[in-house]
């Protein structure tokens, strides 16, 4: 029995060495470098944001120094893990501050985003989430953008207006929504609701569903009893293509709308047949082929799907995208002022006219998000692809 | 208390000074405030595990309620901190005391069982009640705590600030260990028959040891959201609930101390692994897997072993 304990602690002391001397074995480089830290959540309940984030964010890294770095110097980035959990974030984030990092781009998740902008605002220090929740970057309290948050992802505002105003031109003046209990279903509630009057349209219905469940029947069954001229289904989990698929099940035949949540084709394979020609408002990364030669984005967006799918024999997604974007507008800013975080922000808050995967960044004092209604185009499912919706 | 923990005592306390002066990164005193926030909530569940012999899964819903309490009262309503405090303290027993007449009566599994289903409903409430804890959102912008007219607001002061309460906190355990109580809990432990039929009010005794446990958990959670300023439901799920039980049981069961050590460490181990990336859930999981291989009784079995025979060889 001792032989055998002895053993097992001699194999698990002997891999622990192999793996410090793996970490050990990197020199560090010869110039000084400019640290950016990283924040994503690349393991827990929130990984499928993380991981194509961190993902992205080691193929620019690499991109960059290939390419001679920034002015000269080297690209480092520090990557650390979240783990989907706000204290942790909390203190990756003092932790990055305290290695000397020029600005922190993430957290993935709004929570998590939440928890670290009262430190980095005491710090005097640039952050750019890659999480969608607007009071992120705007305080409720004094109603104005916080000076040293930016964030990249489009606001939950824009994509409900993007679903009323197609509803509109459809003459869609009844709905019924359909949302997730996540912070991203409750924040696409919020808005709904709010924006609903504006173009001339009633909420006649409003239903949540849970993570966990795998039956929406009772909550579709009651919107079938309903005049609903069609539905809003906001959510960014899997049981999102349940409503989907139960729709079809109960035979219901009202438009369906989708927020920019379902953005991922894996969701579009698990609904199947079900998905086909749902509408949804989202970036143009899921649809970079498709775009017009002359576009904008076209270039970056190709480039980056290209790299990114060749890279990890996986479907891009937005979330990756929205790193690469933060990432991007930090590099420009050290690129254009150097290392010193006052012109740095400076730079980032007057920039305009900046392409990235999510649109065209116009930021401004008033507006730290940067981006316009127009950064979303309208989209479908046709035969299990995304692709443009037009009408 | 006996001489021995006295002893102790004052050396942590002369260690706990003396370590902001040595080391001042603020990445590693901020480490230890969670280090002294998990360790109120450890300590206060080692009473109800290690002394009484009962088992709860749901620990980190009372945390929650001292958190969002606090939160709420104060970043919506305009309460003074210390006023969300102990209201935090009171809705915790009162919660403490319903749950724990039906509950406790339940032994092993079953009780664990019935706290798991108490700790995933609290953490639905937190979710679902979106009008008042800001759903799944969370509550953002919470207010710095005073003492004595001093803002709470470096983490040099929270540092203090905390580890003050940990070590009141600790001192009463102790005491309560040592006391009559604490023997009483103590037979619950062995065998609750054999207690009963002594003369001692087991029903009664493990239902107040279960509120004491809940309000360290709910000053823990106080004190998490003034240092924090954010609060949302993913901090308070069941994962965290078991990291709690986990923290207990790596450090040693039988004793406070254990609990104090078992925070300590799975607090600040992921943090020290961060430098393995990829690997660090791989060695987490080992080093856990060692302790309770090689040392059943926690870590503070194997020091307790150490040390008594190094006594013996001198």
């Amino acid at each position: 029995m001792v032989k055998r304990k002895l053993l097992i602690l001699g194999v698990v002391l002997l891999l622990g060495l192999a793996l410090s001397v793996n970490g050990f074995a990197k020199k560090a480089e010869v110039k000084e470098p400019y640290k950016i830290g990283c924040l994503f959540a690349f393991t827990g309940p929130a990984s499928w944001l993380g991981e194509p984030e961190r993902r992205t964010a080691v193929w620019i890294e690499d991109k960059i120094n290939k390419a001679g770095g920034i002015n000269g110097h080297p690209l480092k980035l520090l990557i650390e893990d979240t783990k989907g959990d706000p204290t942790a974030a909390v203190l990756a984030a003092k932790k990055l501050l305290k290695e000397g990092v020029v600005a922190i781009v993430g957290p993935s998740t709004s929570g998590e985003s939440m928890a670290v902008v009262p430190i980095m605002e005491e710090a005097e220090q640039i952050l750019v989430s890659c999480a969608a929740a607007e009071a992120i970057v705007h305080d409720p309290k004094t109603d104005t953008e916080r000076k040293w948050i930016f964030k990249t992802p489009q606001k939950d505002s824009h994509v409900v207006q993007r679903i009323y105003g197609h509803m509109k031109k459809s003459g869609i003046t009844k709905v019924a929504i359909i949302t997730d209990t996540t912070g991203f279903g409750a924040q696409g509630r919020e808005q709904l609701k709010k924006y609903a009057p504006e173009f001339g349209i009633t909420v006649i219905l409003d239903e949540t569903y849970g993570p966990k469940d795998t039956d929406l029947t009772p909550q579709l069954t009651k919107i079938k009893g309903t005049e609903a001229q069609a539905i809003v289904n906001w959510s960014i989990l899997p049981a999102q293509t349940t409503v989907m698929k139960n729709r079809i099940q109960l035979g219901i035949t009202i438009p369906l709308y989708q927020s920019h949540g379902f953005g991922n084709t894996k969701y579009a394979a698990a609904a199947g047949e079900a998905a086909e020609g749902v509408i949804f408002p989202c970036g143009r990364v899921l649809v970079a082929e498709f775009l017009d030669k002359k576009h904008p984005q076209k270039k970056l967006l190709v480039e980056y799907k290209k790299a990114y799918e060749s890279q990890h024999k996986e479907d891009v997604s937005t979330f990756g995208g929205h790193a690469l974007d933060a990432l991007n507008l930090v590099v420009a800013a050290l690129k254009a002022s150097g290392p010193d975080k006052n012109k740095m922000r400076s730079f980032i808050e007057n920039k305009k006219g900046f392409v990235g995967t999510g649109g065209i960044f116009n930021f401004s004092p008033t507006d730290h998000t940067g981006l316009g209604l127009d950064s979303l185009e309208m989209l479908t499912v046709k035969k299990g692809k995304f692709d443009l919706y037009k009408k | 208390m006996d001489k021995k923990n006295s002893l102790t005592l004052l050396i942590l306390t002369v260690c706990l000074v003396v370590f902001p002066f040595i080391v001042t990164n603020t990445y590693y005193i901020s480490t230890m405030v969670f280090v002294g926030i998990n360790g109120i909530i450890a300590i206060g569940l080692s009473l109800l595990m290690g002394c009484a012999g009962q088992i709860s899964i749901g620990h980190a819903a009372f945390f929650g309620l001292g958190a969002y309490t606090s939160a709420v009262l104060t970043a919506k309503l305009g309460f003074h901190p210390w006023c969300a405090f102990f209201l935090g303290i009171l809705l915790s027993s009162c919660i403490a005391l319903i749950i724990g007449i039906p509950s406790l009566k339940l032994k092993g599994h079953y009780l664990a069982m019935a706290t798991l289903g108490f700790g995933e409903i609290t953490y639905i409430v937190f979710n679902e009640l979106t009008d008042i804890t800001g759903g799944p959102s969370g509550i953002g912008g919470i207010p710095k705590i005073y003492l004595a007219g001093y803002a709470m607001n470096t983490d040099i002061k929270y540092y203090f600030f905390v580890w003050a309460f940990l070590l009141l906190i600790l001192t009463l355990s102790l005491n309560l260990i040592h006391s009559r109580i604490g023997r009483a809990l103590r037979s619950i432990h062995d065998s609750e028959v054999a207690a009963n039929a002594m003369g001692v009010n087991t029903s009664k005794l493990k239902i107040q040891v279960f509120m004491i446990s809940a309000v360290f958990g709910s000053v823990a959670g106080s004190l998490y959201t003034h240092y924090v300023t954010f609060v949302s439901p993913s901090s308070f799920g069941l994962f965290f609930s078991i990291l709690l039980v986990m923290m207990v049981v790596i450090g040693g069961m039988h004793s406070v101390w254990g609990a104090l050590i078992g925070a300590a460490l799975l607090t600040i181990l992921p943090e020290f692994l961060r430098a393995l990336k990829d690997f660090e859930i791989f060695v987490y999981g080992a080093v856990l897997l060692l302790i309770m291989i090689f040392l059943p009784r926690g870590l503070i079995g194997g020091l307790e072993y150490l040390f008594n025979r190094l006594i013996k060889k001198v």
